[in-house]
């Protein structure tokens, strides 16, 4: 009989993680879109962008140093929550979000840079708020970049193996997602069982892109 | 309403040059002329709040005083706060909303829909306000960007080379557009251009910015017809200009077209330049004032103007009709002493 559980949780490990992932990256994009210090936005950026360039093992490690129980975030977790981060399933979320981060907050920001500045000028000495200028002309004029961004994050969510294996672990039914599972079951020499892991992360995946893709081209369509 | 006016006195400092600019406006409309890149737009910007100046003030008074801007008193008010009306180049509609919604954009939620409308009526948009700006034309779009600026009624509008990235065509239609929507907007104008016959269309009153100093300041027609400055007088289109020597009160030698000149009115030392109009030659006989042979020019053809190059390097326009296409250069030009433009480096 075929575990279901992998499934359950990574649909629940990459619903959760887009979603801290998308806003964050939103938010961290427009800041950096907006410092004018070429210096520290150089720096912000690599730092950001680092997730993506070193190998998921070694952010793995980095993680665990800071969310380890001895580290300063799991020991603050562990002192007033009682709450251990490593090998728990929020370990899975967290190791998602920073490995998708980079990819939600390039995107995002080069959608930002693309739009006319004098949109935004415009907008500035029509008298609109500068959150009505955010959504209703930065973000929508953006929205198709953001949404791709949100779809590689979201896939590179649901693939992440290497950090997740560092932080989380492989417990079965409490960290072990489909990536691990496809590992674990290929380890054990049941290939068969594995190919029905692989079966559902395509499946998953390719819904989730068609999904996306088809509201994107709707929406945009309509004004262009 | 007679005591309106605005006053523009900011410093900045900008990679290439600073920027210095002060003038008061106190009627009508004023046209900003420079090259590109000498500060006109980034005078308009701090005007309008999008950009911040080092020092100075940024003050309108209508009855009361607003201050927009001063760096003494720690005062920069958002362009939110301004109403100041700025026209982008490229109109800067935005692009994810129809025409209703663009021009209704800055009204507060609970606005009267009657003045929207009334809005699209007078920019002759009805029927398109469902569309998106990618659907209009270029003389439609510029209406919108119009109804969108006036519908908020702001006490000074800013045009920021409205006509530069246009065919000629359109850019003939828009002007004659543009002139008919301002007629009734009693505010401030303020238009910013590369362009000297826009400048001139325009404006009551110009500026002359050079490496963003103001190297002129004036009435219009008194700016184009006495530049004063080798600057200005390019920029006002003065095709002919030279280098100078002096030789007396009344004659100097053009070091460039090896020529000596007559003028009309006593030379002073610090003249270094003369500019003469390529319209303002005539033929001559060979004794005349300020005569000139013409052997060895070269003779171009335009629809309504000879285009001539004098083997000397000057030139001259001479009109035409359409149908002429034969055209015998007299052997000898001058150029009358009144014509004869003195300048300062």
């Amino acid at each position: 009989m075929v575990d279901w559980s992998p499934i359950f949780i990574s649909m629940k490990t990459a619903s959760l993680s887009i979603f801290i992932t998308f806003f964050f990256g939103l938010i961290v994009a427009w800041g950096i879109v907006k410092i004018k210090n070429d210096t520290i936005k150089s720096v912000l950026d690599g730092i950001f962008t680092l997730p993506i360039v070193l190998p998921p093992t070694v952010v793995g490690f980095f993680l665990l140093y800071i969310f380890g129980v001895r580290g300063p975030i799991g020991k603050f977790f562990l002192d007033f929550f009682a709450v251990q981060i490593p090998f728990s399933w929020s370990a899975t979320v967290i190791a998602a979000v920073v490995m998708s981060f980079p990819l939600m907050y390039r995107s995002a920001r080069g959608a930002f840079e693309q739009v006319d500045s004098n949109l935004l000028d415009a907008g500035r000495t029509l008298g609109m708020s500068e959150w009505k200028i955010f959504w209703k002309i930065l973000f929508t004029n953006a929205l198709p970049g953001i949404i791709s961004g949100g779809i590689l994050a979201y896939a590179r969510g649901l693939g992440e193996f290497g950090a997740t294996a560092m932080l989380a672990g492989n417990i079965a039914g409490q960290t072990r997602t489909l990536p691990m599972a496809v590992y674990s079951e290929v380890a054990g020499g049941n290939m068969g069982e594995a190919s029905y892991y692989v079966i559902v992360i395509v499946i998953i995946s390719f819904i989730a892109i068609f999904i996306m893709d088809y509201v994107a081209i709707r929406k945009e369509k309509q004004w262009r | 309403m007679s005591n309106k006016s605005l006053k523009v006195d900011i410093q900045k400092e900008l990679k290439e040059f600073d920027l210095e600019v002060n003038f008061e406006l106190k009627k009508g409309r004023l046209g900003i002329l420079g090259p590109s890149g000498c500060g006109k737009s980034m005078t308009l910007k701090s005007i309008a709040g999008i950009v911040t100046p080092d020092n100075g003030v940024v003050s309108l008074s209508t009855g009361e005083e607003t201050v927009y801007y001063d760096s003494s008193k720690k005062i920069n008010l958002k362009p939110q706060k301004r109403n100041v009306g700025y026209l982008f180049q490229n109109y800067a509609l935005f692009p994810n909303m129809t025409v209703e919604e663009n021009v209704a954009c800055g009204l507060p939620k609970d606005h009267d829909e009657k003045i929207v409308s009334d809005m699209i009526k007078r920019f002759h948009l009805e029927g398109l306000e469902k569309r998106y700006p990618r659907q209009l034309s270029g003389g439609q779009q510029q209406r919108v960007a119009l109804a969108r600026i006036l519908v908020y009624n702001p006490d000074v509008i800013l045009l920021d080379e409205p006509f530069s990235a246009m065919d000629t065509f359109l850019k003939e239609q828009l002007r004659i557009e543009l002139s008919n929507s301002l007629k009734d907007f009693d505010g401030f104008s303020i238009m910013v251009t590369h362009d000297r016959d826009e400048a001139f269309q325009f404006c009551d009153e110009l500026i002359v910015l050079d490496q963003g100093k103001i190297i002129a300041k004036g009435d219009t027609y008194e700016i184009f017809e006495n530049p004063g400055k080798v600057e200005v007088a390019r920029l006002t289109g003065c095709k002919n200009i030279s280098k100078v020597e002096i030789i007396d009160d009344y004659h100097l030698k053009s070091l460039e077209w090896g020529l000596v000149f007559e003028v009309s009115e006593k030379i002073s030392p610090n003249i270094t330049h003369i500019g003469i109009r390529a319209h303002d030659f005539s033929a001559a006989e060979k004794n005349d004032v300020n005569s000139f042979d013409t052997k060895n020019s070269t003779i171009l053809e335009m629809p309504f103007e000879w285009e001539i190059t004098l083997a000397n390097g000057l030139w001259w326009k001479y009109d035409k009709q359409i149908h002429e296409h034969e055209f015998e250069l007299p052997k000898y030009l001058k150029a009358d002493p009144k014509n004869i433009i003195l300048l300062e480096e």
